[in-house]
């Protein structure tokens, strides 16, 4: 048995729709055989898994809590992969993002005014975007492959962290935990919608964001010209436009987005830095972003699932017992189901049965 | 014993899994097919090696389990890259994404369980000699077989037939194909070798590193021999020499925070990461050095005309 493909003469538009739900479908399928074989009922898992959290309104509030940063990750991502720079070092930016954005409420604790807050968005956005510059430089100066850089400074963002935590910004009154004093009030990012549960204005921010990003896609010329240089360097450049330039366009563009979200998650969420801030947000993205089809308002919904993979997680851990892990199994899974799906794509496939090929 | 071959000792046993995971990668790279997921081929051989060992009470039978969880797991991506064409980049991260998430779940029962260490192996007479005696005869079996990989490796590439094939099929797919070469079979082959290599590698970290599972214990080293096969320039005696400068500088991490030298501990751990950016800076920045060396179809899908 031989598995064969045939390209397509065009693309398929029906597939491109179909592909991810496909994957979804089949994730699905696989999810229900892992719990089967950790001897749990598969569809009372499924259903705790996948359904209940989204039956009562405080935990609608939280999928809106762990989408915002997986979609403004995953839009700023799209934008560095369309044009192929693979930075895969978000959650790097994304802690140093949370850690200049919280300077203001930390060092300055006793400053109380109401530029407060958008002076830490900002910050933290900056933050975010200088890290990124790191590899992009290196990139674009010394042809240094930036998927490792990027990596190798994810492991030294979350250690400067642990540093500052532990050494020169721990809470003097924390009774030795490794935590920074809590914010003041006017440092906590508000909530959207008070009377019904905690949802802060980053899901706003990643709204605002994917939709702003569809726009420069489809519409501007600088969206033509990561789409093209992100196809043929070479065809871009005889357009005039200049591959080191988006280079740094684009990780700044993306680092900016994910400091942002570094900042709105513990400003928003937690109130305070801690060793560790995020539960794999900025590599949960890369699959956010790949589930969306790299377009921005298919981000909006792939984030919406992915939260929901992290909230029935907790979910199952606490009504089923299985453990937390399974979170990460189910997003490695359906990225896997992603990218096969989308071969359907490009190709016709074809299970030849016969040893010998066929006459075509 | 003194210091100094305990400290050759601990250089030894941290640079071990990085020369055998490099050596498998490199093989995967020449030819042409970049898999990022060492990562996660890593310690799925970890946990794998460290469940074998557990159940069957020799630390032999893990490294068995831990050489065929990497394989086996590799062939997830090479079906999607090879037979499907995916994408090579986003199928290696999903491979260390569900392998980091997989090996968490398996070795949940496994976490603060005493581990087997794996015994070392005496060679009579040699390991009698003064100083490398000590530090060289008197090692583990997965130590004696990253040596004999890095000879196998590279006279495989450069001295035998296969390795030739292998070789064109990473620079020319298309031209291989033309001359009759199994361009996929091959591919296949080669990164199940790479995924063998890194599960020995976890089997290392989990039997001889420190004989216990946590998760996450691959701690980036999946990462770090993709650096050090650039590093490298794709040959296996730099992969060899490589392997050990950076494992001198893990060690000499340890060893500096152990003096206490004022510098706070999170910075001194900092120092393998940092030091693969600036390698890779080192070694990049001539950019006509690196097209010559870097096999050309790397990374690049070959689908076969029918």
């Amino acid at each position: 048995m031989r598995i064969e493909l045939e390209k397509r003469p065009d693309v398929s538009k029906l597939f491109a729709f179909v592909s991810p739900l496909l994957a979804l479908a089949l994730t699905l399928a696989f999810g229900a055989i892992m719990f089967a074989m950790l001897g749990k009922d598969p569809v009372e898992a499924l259903d705790a898994f996948f359904v209940e959290p989204l039956l009562e309104v405080w935990s609608l509030h939280e999928l809106a809590i762990k989408a915002a940063p997986l979609i403004l990750i995953a839009v700023g991502l799209a934008v560095c992969y369309r044009s192929n720079n693979w930075n895969i070092g978000a959650e790097g930016q994304f802690t140093i993002g949370a850690i200049t954005g919280s300077y203001l409420p930390i060092v300055f604790y006793d400053w109380h005014s109401p530029l407060v807050l958008p002076l830490m968005l900002i910050l933290g956005a900056l933050g975010g975007a200088l890290f990124a510059a790191i590899p992009a430089l290196l990139k674009a100066h010394f042809n240094t492959n930036e998927i490792l850089t990027s990596l190798m400074l994810v492991y030294i963002a979350q250690l400067f962290l642990d540093w500052l935590v532990r050494g020169a910004w721990r809470d003097p009154q924390g009774f030795n935990f490794p935590v920074s004093r809590d914010f003041a009030p006017e440092a906590v990012l508000p909530a959207i919608w008070e009377e019904s549960g905690r949802a802060h204005w980053a899901f706003i921010f990643a709204i605002v964001a994917a939709v702003g990003v569809w726009f420069m896609l489809r519409y501007t010329l600088k969206g033509f010209e990561i789409v093209v240089l992100g196809q043929s360097e070479r065809a871009g450049r005889f357009a005039g436009f200049s591959s080191k330039k988006m280079i740094w366009f684009s990780f700044l563009f993306s680092g900016a987005l994910a400091g942002l979200a570094g900042i709105a998650e513990v400003s928003g969420s937690i109130g305070h830095l801690q060793p560790a801030i995020s539960p794999g947000y900025g590599f949960t993205a890369i699959i956010v972003a790949f589930l969306g089809r790299l377009n921005p308002l298919g981000i909006i919904a792939s984030g919406l699932v992915l939260a929901l993979t992290y909230l029935g997680g907790e979910a199952a851990q606490l009504s089923l017992g299985v453990s937390d892990k399974v979170t990460r199994v189910f997003q490695g899974l359906l990225l896997f189901f992603v990218l096969s799906c989308d071969t359907l794509i490009y190709y016709k496939i074809r299970i030849v049965w016969s040893r010998v090929r066929g006459a075509a | 014993m003194s210091i100094f071959e305990a400290i050759l000792l601990t250089v030894i046993t941290a640079s071990t899994p990085l020369v055998i995971a490099a050596l498998g990668e490199l093989v995967t790279e020449r030819s042409g097919v970049l898999n990022l997921g060492v990562e996660g081929m890593m310690i799925m051989g970890a946990v794998a090696a460290f469940a074998g060992a557990q159940m069957s009470g020799s630390p032999y039978v893990g490294i068995v389990c831990g050489i065929a969880a990497g394989a086996l797991f590799s062939l997830l991506f090479a079906f999607l890259t090879l037979t499907l064409v995916a994408n090579q980049v986003a199928t290696g991260l999903a491979l260390t994404l569900l392998g980091l998430g997989a090996s968490g779940m398996l070795g949940e029962a496994y976490v603060s369980v005493p581990g087997i260490r794996l015994g070392e192996i005496v060679i009579p007479v040699l390991s009698d000699l003064p100083v490398i005696g000590h530090v060289l005869f008197r090692q583990d079996l997965i130590f004696y077989l990253s040596i004999a990989l890095v000879v196998g490796v590279s006279w495989f590439l450069f001295r035998s037939r296969a390795g030739l094939k292998l070789r064109a099929i990473g620079d020319s797919h298309a031209s291989a194909h033309a001359l009759g070469i199994q361009v996929i079979r091959t591919r296949y082959l080669a990164v199940m070798f790479g995924g063998a290599c890194a599960g020995l590698a976890g089997a290392q970290l989990s039997l001889v590193y420190t004989p216990q599972w946590a998760e996450n214990m691959s701690a980036g080293r999946g990462w770090i021999t993709l650096a050090l096969v650039v590093f490298a320039s794709w040959r296996p005696w730099r992969v060899f020499a490589g392997g050990y400068l950076f494992g001198a500088v893990t060690i000499l991490q340890l060893h500096a925070q152990a003096f206490g030298l004022g510098i706070p501990s999170q910075f001194l751990s900092m120092l393998p990461y940092a030091a693969t950016i600036v390698v890779l800076i080192i070694i990049s920045h001539n950019r006509r050095t690196t097209l010559i060396n870097t096999p050309a179809s790397l990374g690049k899908a070959f689908v076969p005309e029918r």
